[in-house]
């Protein structure tokens, strides 16, 4: 038990590895098309942090976090698809003014729920509202009424069904199955441009390490040990006086925002955004970078997302047809043997020699050992 | 029907079916402040369903439970705890992932929303109201352990400490020397006597001993209903609970 | 009424009730296997709609192999398939079951995981054995056609087929639950596994075959599947959501519930299908699922139990 600083030195060493990472050898080593693809992994790790608080910590198995994921990315996607369809841009149209896919559509007018984001103030704020207020409403409604678990997860994957199928079907509106895509400009600056996506780059790595140091925080409080209070007994944290739903809305709620922030960062870098980012396949793709990389471990989920995904690169440019086998294989594994994922094997196997290391060589260490430092438990 | 009494828990005509059976049937009682109440009775005769019922584990069907005079079938869990009713479960419940010291800290109680358990400092006023529980729970020593390596005696205790720090008015006790060694029992009973001052104690426990050594008044319930109630020593020479209980 | 004529419309009522009837027969195969597992194991198969098409699989190769060697006995051959397909989902789920479900029965969430890693590579082992094209498969002549009720209403033969079908086999698993000793083994596996065991049930042998009669029961429903749709690797995928709505919904443990909520859900969809896109029919289905499992989450058939 440890004075009140929330970053332990082992933290603050973890921490900085990782910045180091992903800020300055990441950069250094590819060019720009493969560091926009790294930064793109990077907008997935915003979802596995906020799943290591709401699953690993609180043990809720949310298997929707696409749906936010998806709302935040969607939320920019519309800001910047105003923004590309002025009406000098789209004068060819039949309608100007209205985004091309509406036009295609037959639709005359934009619809209401658009005209909010020519408004990039009510954009941001939208993008984290809107998931908070989603998952606020969901929240309420299962966990007031105790519904957990399995039942939890289950709803959740419907949700993102829904949700899928309507951007899907309501193309109009939505842009349907190809998403709404040839995003341009932000207020003017050509977010296409090499130079565009290292600035965004360098954005979305600063907000991820950011986040973990949030997220570190918010394990730090009490409010983190009685989310793992939860997990393990939750009567009695309910007959310590605790009103137990209020903390898993909590907690639902803050893992949507960090989603949701992946998700615009992803529109923004990518320059689009689409519903296979939303429906059930992607979403329980989320849960497996975060179970990969350990479900106790901040740390462990990032580094666990930029594996998974760099491997799903590899394989599918060279053997597309053995990703799947090894995405399965790759589920089973992690259950089966390492329910801790990276981080669990670090703990178990490779702390113990770094620490040999460390105490021989103080205040020293390699670079080289940038793999998973898992954020333990706060003490 | 409810009428208004001094009592400081009065519960009547509780009822509760699940099904059609009624684990609970009109019962009616009243538990005075300082007062030690045992609860006894064969195995289904629905003292932890009284106990769910108080704490609101378990809805009931029909009657009422008024604390300081206020109703509180309708409040939630945790709105029932903070209006100062402890319950301690039958099998040790307690969070083995976190230390001893985290363990009571969760107990302590400041900072139970949302808001205030992301504001809440461990100050000295908390380090040492957890210091001295644990003192009272013998397991100061142990404050940085992690609960899963405390025996099981210790874990009982741990609970009960839990329950200390809440400094309720009505503490809710299921057999808390169950499954304890000769030893531990001991030690508990030691641990009980001097956790029961000055606050009410409903107590269910099957240990005839114990339940003469503390005992203010007894009550025997056998099928959802009151049997006999009074001072151990008039229960004791009831024919009726002879029968159904103390016989076999 | 949006220009309908009043006979029209219970026509169009009818003859929609009876195609929700046919997505009926499937959400109830699906979910019957899926009931056994999950309301009496509460393990989570996320598997279970590639085990389904396991068995449809099965059924095209047999309809390959009777016509290729015994034209003659073609007419028969779907009640030959049904049978290799139950054996061939079910083998499969005995073996699932002991190299990966019983090692997780204390952890639902991570069989939830576990599963869907399988069905990850079922789906490509499909691909790579059967091919991405889906597959169909014919129909011998007794099944073509259809029979007319009246002048507007028309009924086709497979569709009476396979309600028919689902009926003996709910009615096979009715009796398998709560009739035969090997439910009342597996109820009282359920109800206290400690107890079953200290009284001489071999419960790691009633888990397994627990397991592999609802996966076979899903090969069965593959069966009936490729009667009405076409099968492909990942056709599987795209039920299993809404059979576990129909399972929870219904409430899991409850054999009535998963076949009444099964009717509501397809009969919904259905009817509003014909006035709404067909997304926006499913869309709102589940939505009103999801709605009432929001006020209701013990589903609809449940009992009130002592904790």
């Amino acid at each position: 038990m440890t004075g009140t600083a929330f970053l332990n030195r082992k933290d603050l060493i973890g921490l900085l590895l990782l910045g180091l990472l992903i800020v300055v050898v990441l950069p250094l080593a590819f060019d720009i098309f493969r560091l926009n693809l790294i930064g793109k992994y990077l907008t997935y790790a915003f979802v596995a942090l906020g799943l290591v608080l709401c699953w690993g910590d609180a043990g809720i198995l949310s298997l929707g976090q696409g749906v936010f994921f998806g709302l935040g990315g969607y939320c920019m996607a519309m800001f910047l698809k105003l923004e590309a369809s002025s009406p000098e841009a789209t004068k060819i149209q039949s309608t100007p003014g209205i985004p091309d896919f509406m036009d295609w559509n037959q639709i005359t007018a934009l619809p209401l729920f658009w005209r909010p984001f020519h408004s990039l103030t009510f954009t941001l704020v939208a993008i984290i509202a809107v998931p908070v207020l989603v998952t606020f409403i969901i929240g309420l409604a299962m966990f007031k009424r105790r519904v957990g678990g399995v039942y939890f997860a289950i709803i959740t994957q419907a949700i993102a069904a829904i949700l899928t199928i309507l951007i899907v079907g309501q193309q109009g509106f939505t842009g349907g199955i190809n998403g709404i895509t040839d995003l341009r400009t932000l207020k003017g600056w050509d977010i296409r441009t090499d130079h565009a996506k290292y600035v965004l780059y360098f954005i979305n790595a600063s907000l991820l390490l950011g986040s973990i140091v949030l997220c570190q925080y918010v394990r730090h409080t009490k409010l983190g040990r009685i989310l793992v209070a939860m997990r393990e007994r939750e009567d009695r944290v309910r007959f310590s006086g605790y009103d137990v739903a209020n903390f898993k809305i909590f907690v639902f709620c803050f893992a949507a925002a960090l989603a949701a922030v992946g998700g615009a960062m992803f529109t923004l870098q990518v320059g689009f955004m689409s519903p296979s980012f939303v429906g059930i396949v992607p979403s329980v793709e989320l849960v497996i970078y975060c179970a990969v990389g350990g479900r106790l471990s901040l740390l462990g989920a990032v580094y666990g997302t930029l594996l998974v995904n760099a491997a799903k690169t590899m394989f599918s440019e060279d053997f597309p047809q053995l990703w799947l086998f090894a995405m399965g294989a790759l589920f089973i594994g992690v259950v089966l043997a390492f329910p801790d994922g990276l981080a669990g094997i670090y703990q178990s196997y490779v702390e113990p020699h770094v620490e040999r290391l460390l105490a021989l060589l103080p205040g020293r260490s390699g670079p080289g050992m940038a793999a998973a430092a898992p954020a333990s438990r706060p003490e | 029907m409810a009428s208004n009494t001094d009592f400081l828990l009065a519960v009547e005509n509780l009822t509760v079916s699940f099904d059609g059976f009624k684990a609970v049937d009109d019962l009616s009682f009243y538990v005075d402040e300082n007062e030690i109440r045992v609860i006894i009775g064969p195995n289904g005769a629905g003292k932890t369903t009284v106990l769910d019922l108080i704490c609101g584990r378990t809805r009931a069907t029909g009657g009422s439970i008024r604390f300081h005079n206020r109703e509180i079938t309708a409040l939630k869990e945790h709105e029932i705890v903070r209006a100062g009713i402890g319950r301690k479960f039958q099998n040790p419940s307690i969070y083995e992932d976190l230390t001893v010291f985290e363990n009571l800290e969760i107990s302590y109680p400041r900072g139970r929303t949302v808001l205030g358990s992301l504001a809440f400092k461990r100050d000295a006023e908390v380090r040492d109201r957890v210091q001295q529980v644990a003192e009272t729970i013998f397991l100061a020593p142990q404050l940085a352990t992690r609960a899963e390596y405390l025996s099981h005696g210790q874990k009982q205790w741990l609970e009960i400490g839990m329950l200390l720090i809440q400094d309720p008015e009505l503490l809710m006790l299921d057999e808390p020397v169950a499954g304890m060694s000769v030893a531990e029992r001991k030690k508990t009973a030691e641990l009980l006597h001097q956790i029961i001052r000055d606050r009410s104690v409903i107590v269910i426990e099957h240990d005839m001993k114990f339940v003469e050594d503390i005992a203010h008044k007894v009550t025997v319930l056998h099928q959802g209903k009151i049997l006999s109630e009074g001072p151990m020593a008039q229960v004791k020479a009831d024919p009726k609970v002879i029968e159904v209980y103390l016989g076999h | 009424m949006l220009g309908y004529s009043f006979g029209e419309l219970g026509s169009i009522f009818a003859m929609q009730a009876f195609a929700g009837l046919i997505l009926f027969s499937v959400f109830v195969l699906m979910a019957l296997g899926l009931a056994i597992i999950f309301g009496q194991m509460g393990v989570i198969n996320m598997a279970h709609g590639e085990f389904m098409i396991l068995g449809a699989y099965m059924t095209y190769l047999c309809s390959h192999l009777f016509s290729a060697y015994l034209p003659g006995l073609y007419s028969i051959y779907f009640f030959v398939a049904m049978i290799v397909a139950f054996i061939a989902s079910g083998a499969l789920g005995l073996l699932v079951e002991w190299g990966l479900i019983r090692h997780l029965y204390r952890r639902p969430l991570d069989t939830l995981l576990a599963t869907w890693g399988l069905s990850l590579f079922l789906q490509q082992a499909y691909r790579s054995t059967f091919g991405a094209r889906e597959v169909g498969v014919e129909l011998p002549n007794w099944m073509m056609g259809s029979t007319n009720l009246s002048d507007t209403i028309q009924i086709p033969i497979n569709g009476i087929f396979v309600m028919v079908l689902t009926l003996l086999i709910t009615l096979a698993v009715y009796l398998l639950i709560y009739r035969s000793r090997w439910g009342c083994q597996v109820r009282a596996v359920v109800q206290n596994r400690t107890m079953a065991g200290a009284v001489g049930i071999n419960t790691e042998k009633v888990d397994r075959y627990t397991f592999g009669i609802g996966c076979g029961i899903a090969g069965i429903a593959g069966s009936a599947f490729t009667m009405i749709g076409s099968t492909g690797p990942t056709a599987g995928q795209l039920y299993i959501v809404d059979t576990f709505l129909v399972v929870v919904f219904g409430g899991a443990q409850s054999l009535l519930g998963t076949i009444a909520s099964a009717f509501t859900i397809s009969q919904a969809q259905s009817t509003m299908e014909f006035f709404l896109s067909g997304s926006m029919a499913k869309v709102l289905a589940l939505l009103a699922v999801v709605g009432i499992l929001m006020l209701r989450p013990q589903g609809l058939f449940v009992l009130k139990v002592r904790r």
